[in-house]
């Protein structure tokens, strides 16, 4: 497992350019993912309980803008937004995209960052857990999901999808795909 | 157990997937639970459904794992029939043995289920080798999972007097009472360790960013502050920070993890038949590191090498080791 203390930070030209960005676009991209999240990995929300109905703020600290995250089953939403209008949340996760990123992919530990003050909770601890646990079991690779959007076409898409993560990764150093692991039957 | 015998490496899971991560990474046995009050880490979005567990004990059973299922907390009045009920489930899943800690549900299970291999939880806090005796005696119980309390010589000491295996902690969080015994957690959230299945739940925690420290509260009751860039600890009232008289400090216990890599010869000589790393609550990555890291160290033990220690610091509690009891110093 990479060390704590190895988690890149984007690149601050990068995150400048983005701040000019318009957000609407990621927003389209980011309500159709977790669309797409949710009836591909049916489990989160049975893992999740009755903590679908909390709001959470996915804030990657070293990007211009956050994420609210509403897993409901029947309509999951992810939207961006800017944190000044963030608008109200049940609990806040906050860390470099990286770190983020390397949770969803099970790269790192979610209490090892927490220990080492690389993520930050807020709010509802109760919610946090269960999200954090929810999406540990899935084991979810984020440049799979994006290829999946491509419905019929999601084998074509998966190899330009890793192509595309990799390249952005070198430049970012932020981990799009899921590192390698075993995958026993 | 024979001096020499192959050191049994028993890891945590709270879900499939980190069972998984930790039969691929070497375990020889995984310890889980299900998703409800029988189990002492009964946390939001972790543990097992019926359905799942039987699914991991097949997938374990096909690489050659064992999985040991903890039915650890101690029945709630007029509830007996859940316990009862999961030990049943377990049998009938093929579970390779559940780990209790209640009397009543060690004789329910006993009886009831004479060909399951019964653990006795370190939940039970049987730290002499009469009590140890008693419970082998009257239940069957094959192993032993020893309290955190005792020194190496202890535990070499207990092995020479009773006839069943014993397990210890290795690696992971630290609970410094002994074990099933502690009232803190209960005392600041109403809600009992042993029975409802978590120490400090997350219900009741709260962090809050306040000019740049880290205040962790359980219960409404500030437990510690951190300053920025200083290592966060877990929100237990044990590792809080306390003022008694004219001491203000970590009254009970500092906020490290356990990590007895160097003392695994010591241990193996000690009579110790299994090894156990401590984490049901934490991720996969975690498990899969720390179970790959233990199963080399034994390897290495076993052929003869020394073994390397040290090298999972950044993933502990305060981010700092201790070998705990097992060389006590105690304040
Ligand atoms: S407060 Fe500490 S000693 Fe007490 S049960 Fe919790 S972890 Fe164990």
């Amino acid at each position: 497992m990479p060390s704590a203390n190895a988690i890149p930070f984007f690149p601050t030209a990068g995150a400048l350019a983005l701040r000019l960005a318009p957000l609407a676009p990621l927003s389209f991209a980011a309500a159709r993912l977790a669309r797409s999240l949710g009836r591909r990995h049916p489990a989160l929300f049975k893992r999740l309980g009755d903590q679908t109905g909390k709001t959470f703020l996915l804030d990657p600290t070293d990007l211009p803008f956050a994420f609210l995250l509403s897993p409901r089953p029947e309509a999951p939403g992810l939207k961006a937004v800017r944190r000044s209008s963030a608008g109200s949340w049940d609990a806040r996760i906050a860390g470099s995209l990286a770190a983020l990123i390397g949770l969803v992919h099970g790269a790192y530990d979610g209490d090892a960052l927490f220990f080492s003050r690389d993520l930050v909770i807020e709010g509802d601890t109760e919610a946090v857990l269960a999200l954090r646990n929810a999406i540990d079991n899935e084991e979810i690779d984020l440049a799979r999901e994006t290829a999946a959007l491509f419905g019929p076409f999601e084998s074509v898409a998966l190899r330009p999808a890793h192509g595309l993560a990799a390249l952005a990764a070198r430049w970012t150093g932020v981990a799009f795909k899921r590192p390698e692991r075993g995958t026993w039957e | 157990m024979t001096v020499g015998q192959a050191l049994e490496l028993v890891c945590p899971a709270g879900t499939p997937a980190a069972l998984r991560a930790a039969v691929e990474a070497g375990a020889h046995a995984v310890y889980c639970g299900f998703n409800d009050e029988t189990n002492a880490r009964n946390f939001p979005g972790l543990n097992f459904s019926r359905e799942e567990m039987a699914e991991a004990i097949a997938f374990a059973h096909r690489h050659g794992a064992k999985v040991l299922v903890a039915l650890n907390t101690f029945p709630r009045a007029g509830a007996f029939s859940q316990w009862s009920a999961a030990v049943d489930d377990c049998a009938r899943f093929g579970a390779d043995a559940v780990i209790l800690a209640d009397l009543g549900l060690l004789e329910d299970a006993s009886r009831r289920h004479p060909g399951l291999r019964l653990h006795l939880s370190v939940q039970a806090a049987a730290a002499n080798a009469d009590a140890i005796n008693f419970y082998v005696r009257t239940f069957g119980v094959k192993r032993i999972v020893l309290p955190r309390v005792l020194t190496v010589q202890e535990i070499a000491a207990i092995n020479r007097e009773i006839e069943a295996e014993t397990e210890v902690f290795i690696f992971g969080g630290l609970c410094v009472m002994a074990e099933g015994r502690c009232s803190l957690s209960s005392y600041a959230t109403g809600k009992s360790p042993n029975m409802n299945g978590a120490c400090s739940p997350a219900s009741h925690v709260e962090y809050r960013e306040e000019g740049g420290a880290l205040v962790s509260r359980l219960g409404g009751f500030a437990i510690h502050r951190v300053a920025a860039g200083q290592p966060a600890p877990y929100p237990t009232l044990c590792k809080g920070v306390f003022e008694a008289g004219d001491y203000k400090g970590h009254v009970f216990e500092d906020p490290v993890s356990l990590d007895a890599a160097a003392l695994i010869p010591q241990l193996a000589e000690a009579g110790v038949t299994a090894l156990k790393i401590e984490g049901r609550q934490r991720s996969r990555a975690y498990t899969e590191a720390v179970v790959r890291s233990f199963r080399r160290a034994l390897n290495d033990h076993a052929a003869g090498r020394p073994i390397a220690a040290g090298e999972l610091r950044a993933l502990t509690e305060g981010q700092q080791t201790t070998a705990g009891a097992y060389r006590k110093t105690w304040r």
